[in-house]
């Protein structure tokens, strides 16, 4: 029973990761831009749904409602405003200005709020917990997940089912010939960027009521999305999800065994995968 | 020619250092079929690249309508109307093939083409039009290629080496087609390294060498002679 419930635990923890990695997947996806300034914009969003929270005294969910539009505004202006400049053939340029925005934010949120751990208060959902089966579930977990799972869904029914997706795919295809049917690419990609910085926002506000957060903790949040991203395969949504679930099990499993071998064991489970199956376990298909 | 169509005047196109037009001359009235033949890297490509925005043309050289094109965004271009089927079909691989002709549509012009006039141009999409658009025969892809562009409703639409890598049968079929897409009232630019298709659905034509404009003339007034030396640079 024990082992079960590290299994179901590590499964729910798998859907933040899956948060994590979702908009992650995203932007790859559409403009093949490596983000790693990503950890940070996540925990931007969660001092972002510190601030409204403490000036409003709202529930951090409903915080959500704020951050965000704000985070999905940020996306876009970040977008045609700097990393637009930097595509084209060569991945070095947005790998080094992404990684000159993550030490960017890191330090202005040190400016801001300084270095001492913070905490989002969800009064009692932070507690709440239910039995299923035997085992017992936090309802926050499970809340997680299923939010993973229903915005997941929601970026897949985008992506295959409206013009927007169309643009998304037709722009990842070809960005020549995509313009040639009236797609401004910097603006599909500003579009892009939005909606990843959009799940962002959930993703950090989730967090921010899951553990407590400082400035630097982004560059941790980054791997576990990064490797659920490869770990899922490139380009594939529900794979994401299913990557952040192993990745999530990984570490409860790990943390069952010795309580030192959490994170290490989930880096292994990600080695192994990337030995076994380099293109991840369910490489890009279409929906 | 201020009531052109499409104007180029002086029209230079780069690669980096690599210069491919060479102030070209050339223009086309609204309605009318024109053909541009060349030697393989001539400089045809570049030309419609140049005409739909792809690559950056200066200020001036280009006009659509009266009006200044010479640089404008791509998608900007294709918004006014022109479409292109480019060289080597490049259908969206992650689109189906209904898709693919949706996305067509994006430019948002109004005009008889819709998904329902291309599948009764090319009936055998609509029976594939929820396949992957990289899974038909290469005649299927150049209709998908050739269908996308009429979705836009275009004024002018720039055909380049549609035949390519097609079998005759297939070629003489999309050809036999050409008439119902432009007898519309549209005009069209059709490129083509097979002199007699492209000199028999036109009704002017212009010869690229090296970049430079090397003939111009009516297709059924220029001689044979006048063409292999304006092909070939053979005096
Ligand atoms: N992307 C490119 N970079 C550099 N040179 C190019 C590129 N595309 C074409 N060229 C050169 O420009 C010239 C014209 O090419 P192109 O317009 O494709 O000719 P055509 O379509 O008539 O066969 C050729 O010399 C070709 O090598
Ligand atoms: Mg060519």
């Amino acid at each position: 029973m024990d082992w079960l419930n590290a299994v179901v635990q590590g499964t729910l923890l798998g859907g933040l990761y899956a948060l994590f990695a979702a908009g992650l997947s995203l932007i790859f996806g559409v403009m093949r831009l490596v983000n790693i300034a990503h950890g940070d914009l996540i925990v931007l969003a969660a001092y972002l749904g510190l601030t409204v929270t403490t000036a409003t005294g709202m529930h951090p969910l409903l915080a959500l409602v704020l951050v965000v539009p704000v985070m999905a505004a940020i996306g876009y202006a970040l977008q045609r405003g700097l990393l637009n400049q930097t595509l084209g053939d060569d991945l070095l340029p947005p790998l080094l200005v992404t990684f000159g925005l993550s030490v960017i934010i890191q330090n202005a949120l040190l400016e801001g709020y300084t270095a001492d751990p913070q905490k989002l208060s969800a009064g009692a959902l932070e507690t709440a917990s239910f039995g299923l089966g035997g085992l017992t579930l936090g309802v926050l977990p499970a809340l997680t997940f299923a939010i993973a799972v229903v915005v997941i869904w929601g970026l897949q029914r985008v992506f295959y089912h409206t013009p927007l997706g169309r643009a998304f795919r037709a722009v990842s295809d070809n960005q020549d010939i995509a313009q040639l049917m009236g797609l401004n690419r910097r603006h599909i990609f500003g579009l892009a960027m939005a909606l990843a910085l959009a799940v962002t926002a959930v993703a950090g506000i989730l967090l921010g009521i899951r553990t407590s957060f400082d400035p630097s903790i982004g560059g941790g949040r980054l791997i576990f999305g990064f490797e659920a991203v490869i770990i899922g395969g490139l380009g594939n949504l529900w794979g994401t999800l299913a990557g952040g679930v192993i990745l999530g099990v990984a570490q409860t499993v790990g943390a069952k065994i010795d309580p030192g071998w959490q994170i290490l064991s989930g880096h292994i489970a990600f080695l192994i995968i990337l030995a076994v199956r380099p293109n991840g376990l369910f490489p890009r298909i279409s929906a | 020619m201020p009531d052109a169509l499409l104007n180029m005047t002086g029209l230079d196109a780069h690669y980096g250092d690599f210069q491919a037009l060479y102030g070209v001359d050339m223009h086309i009235d609204a309605g009318e079929v024109l053909a541009i033949i060349g030697a393989n890297g001539a400089g045809k490509t570049t030309l419609m690249r140049a005409i739909t925005g792809l690559l950056k043309s200066g200020p001036g050289q280009i006009s659509h309508s009266g009006v200044d094109i010479g640089g404008l965004r791509a998608d900007e271009i294709a918004m006014r109307g022109i479409a292109m089927v480019p060289e080597g079909r490049q259908l969206f691989p992650s689109l189906s093939v209904k898709e693919n002709l949706m996305i067509g549509a994006q430019v948002g012009r109004n005009g008889p083409w819709s998904l329902d006039a291309v599948y009764d141009l090319f009936p055998i999409l609509e029976e594939r039009r929820d396949q992957q658009s990289t899974s038909l025969s290469g005649g299927q892809q150049q209709m998908v290629a050739i269908g996308r562009a009429l979705m836009a409703n275009p004024d002018l639409i720039l055909f380049d080496e549609i035949s390519l890598g097609l079998a005759p049968v297939i070629i003489k079929d999309i050809y036999k087609a050409l008439p119902g897409i432009i007898g519309q009232g549209m005009s069209a630019i059709i490129v083509e390294q097979d002199i007699t298709k492209a000199l028999s659905v036109s009704s002017r034509v212009y010869c690229l060498q090296e970049g430079r404009v090397s003939l111009e003339g009516g297709s059924d007034t220029v001689s044979r002679e006048d063409i292999s030396r304006a092909y070939f640079g053979i005096e």
